[in-house]
């Protein structure tokens, strides 16, 4: 199983997103810095959180452009399945895999929490492995947290069944209480919280995170 | 030619900070204001004198990295 890790300057949860990935596939993920243009087979990508290019303009706004996310687009276009938690749902957002945007917590305090989530889809490759509306806690860590919308997007988010999870208790202000989306084929998903976070009891408030990646794994080896 | 762009929030996106602003503005001992929005603003010094090209220029710029147009409008004046 060969996974890819972007890293962007400014990324900071990229080492933890490759831990939990190698825990869970036994192999260590591939980084891929920004500069880069081709990616290379690859059975998943994850686009990690941090404060890319530091977060000058916008979240994700200039990562968006970054040579790897060209590669990113080319690679989600042909059905690599794609993970982006944190920074890496603004650079989906921002280049266009997901509707939508991310912008400043509506109370403008950076949100870090051990944050309450009711699983939505589980027809997702990234979701699979949880029950229907499962509670599961999860860290937050954000200032630029609150997913907003049109209407018409978020009437057909919900419609599709592609909200992957909500916040039990808003702590953003994100519209429809969203935490996660996905794309329409399921194979595309941003994640507000860091399920790489809550993977081992040591260092994280639950391992509530854990089967965001043995979802994928399932997803990819055949039964 | 240089160009002045201007970014805001578009009406119906939340405005923390302007409301922020605006208590801040209050706190001063400065009644009687409504509502701030905030916005940023970006110069551009183009390399370009045709200004029909420069404003092709501008526009790809604005729209696919200095606004979002998700929540973000955007005008510019150019100048020589």
């Amino acid at each position: 199983m060969r996974a890819s890790v972007v890293v962007f300057p400014g990324s900071n949860c990229d080492r933890d997103a490759a831990v939990a990935l190698e825990a869970i596939t036994g192999h260590a993920p591939r980084m891929v810095w920004h500069a880069d243009s081709e990616i290379g087979e690859t059975d998943l990508i994850v686009l990690p959180g941090g404060f890319s290019y530091g977060d000058y303009l916008r979240s994700g706004a200039m990562a968006a452009h970054s040579p790897v996310v060209r590669a990113v687009v080319g690679k989600a276009r042909s059905g690599v399945p794609l993970l982006g938690i944190c920074n890496g749902f603004q650079v989906l957002c921002e280049s266009h895999l997901l509707p939508g945007a991310l912008v400043r917590n509506h109370h403008l305090h950076f949100r870090n929490r051990d944050q309450r989530l009711r699983v939505g889809t589980t027809a997702t490759r990234w979701t699979s492995d949880f029950q229907p509306d499962e509670e599961i806690v999860v860290p937050l860590k954000s200032g630029e947290g609150a997913y907003v919308a049109d209407e018409a997007t978020l009437d057909a988010l919900e419609a599709d069944g592609r909200v992957v999870a909500r916040y039990v208790g808003n702590p953003n202000g994100s519209l429809r209480d969203i935490a996660g989306i996905s794309n329409e084929a399921g194979t595309v998903v941003g994640l507000m919280p860091h399920p790489e976070h809550a993977v081992e009891s040591l260092t994280g408030p639950s391992t509530d995170g854990l089967a965001f990646f043995t979802s994928i794994v399932r997803a990819l080896v055949p039964a | 030619m240089k160009a002045r762009v201007t970014v805001t929030l578009k009406n119906g996106v939340l405005d923390p900070q302007g409301k922020a602003i605006a208590n801040a503005i209050g706190a001063l001992g400065i009644g009687g204001v409504r509502d701030v929005r905030q916005g940023k603003f970006i110069e551009v010094e183009l390399a370009e004198t045709d200004p029909a090209s420069a404003r092709v220029a501008l526009e790809r710029m604005c729209k696919e990295l200095l606004a979002n147009p998700v929540i973000e409008n955007y005008r510019y004046e150019l100048e020589p």
